[in-house]
């Protein structure tokens, strides 16, 4: 076929084929305590009476002794990088416009980091040991979600040396 | 997201993976004459007609000797009623599923009857192909299939 008489139409060549599972999340007491504590712009971890581990998110058991957890335990916004990747690749549904960073953040006081973003600086500037702090949203637009804390920013604080992080990582 | 009575949060939660497949020689020429408003089936070496197309002979593995026009009138070897259809479902009003032979074709093919009951479909029921008003090139291209008169 010469290219003046080719169709105009193409043909099919390949089909949408999505996979989709949709269920209904329960969070659980303990999420939901700490769902309502985001929209309050707080952040609640929960104590474990026997190591004195300080889980955020809340669990209602402790992961490691097993038993009930304890006391809640409010958490300031700020805290360490211990570990980070920055995200380079585009994929579909994502919010954010890559290169981004994403990072476990220990809270001063807790034991376990909370996972989350890291803005407000060049990607290329994150680094373990860095101290940052939360960046709220504004009151008004505070949801039951961890996308209230918008990301983590720098708080140009000396960075933690690494041996004090250490056995959180 | 939900307050339920007992305090725990509750939220929809999706997970999709958004595949798109490449059909490769034999179901691309499938899918493109379905767009085009054609049935195509694929003529094996035994001479057996598998509707809707495979790319290999079931039977021997062989390639498939080619595609050819498939009649749009079959019958039904198998039914199950859909009472309560989803938005997914490809009628919205309670249907049948049914296994379709059509005529000349040697395997039967999963399609939506519409019919006001099970009764209404038996096996052996005479049924004809109903296109889709506007097609893309999926399966959807056909709309149904409906008992003959």
């Amino acid at each position: 076929m010469s290219e003046a008489t080719k169709p105009v139409v193409k043909d099919v060549t390949t089909m949408a084929a999505p996979v989709s599972l949709k269920f209904r999340a329960r969070a659980g007491k303990d999420l939901s305590r700490f769902l309502r504590g985001m929209k309050e712009r707080r952040i609640v971890g929960r104590v474990c009476p026997s190591c004195n581990y300080v889980y955020v998110p809340p669990r209602g058991a402790c992961p490691t002794c097993g038993c009930p957890m304890g006391d809640e335990r409010v958490l300031p916004e700020t805290g360490t990088i211990t570990t980070f990747c920055i995200v380079n690749i585009p994929f579909e549904g994502q919010k954010l416009k890559p290169p981004y960073v994403c990072a476990s953040v220990l809270l001063d006081g807790a034991d376990v980091a909370l996972f989350h973003l890291v803005g407000g600086c060049d990607v290329n500037d994150v680094r373990m040991g860095m101290r940052v702090r939360a960046e709220w949203v504004d009151e008004a637009d505070a949801e039951l979600s961890l996308e209230t804390i918008r990301y983590f920013v720098p708080t140009g604080e000396p960075d933690r040396p690494l041996a004090q992080i250490r056995e959180h990582i | 997201m939900q307050q339920p009575i007992d305090g725990v949060l509750e939220a929809p939660y999706v997970m999709e993976y958004t595949y798109r497949r490449s059909l490769g020689p034999v179901m691309s020429a499938f899918f493109t004459a379905l767009r085009d408003g054609r049935l195509l089936g694929a003529r094996t070496a035994s001479g057996k007609l598998v509707v809707p197309p495979l790319e290999w002979d079931p039977e021997t593995g062989a390639a498939i000797a080619g595609l050819e026009p498939v009649a749009e009138e079959g019958v039904v070897t198998a039914a199950t009623w859909v009472a309560a259809p989803e938005a997914r479902h490809l009628l919205q009003e309670p249907f049948a599923y049914a296994l379709i032979q059509l005529d000349g074709a040697s395997t039967a093919m999963l399609h939506a009857v519409a019919c006001a009951s099970l009764e209404a479909c038996p096996v052996g029921t005479r049924v004809k192909l109903v296109w889709s008003e506007s097609r893309t090139g999926s399966l959807r291209d056909i709309r149904c299939f409906e008992p003959v008169k």
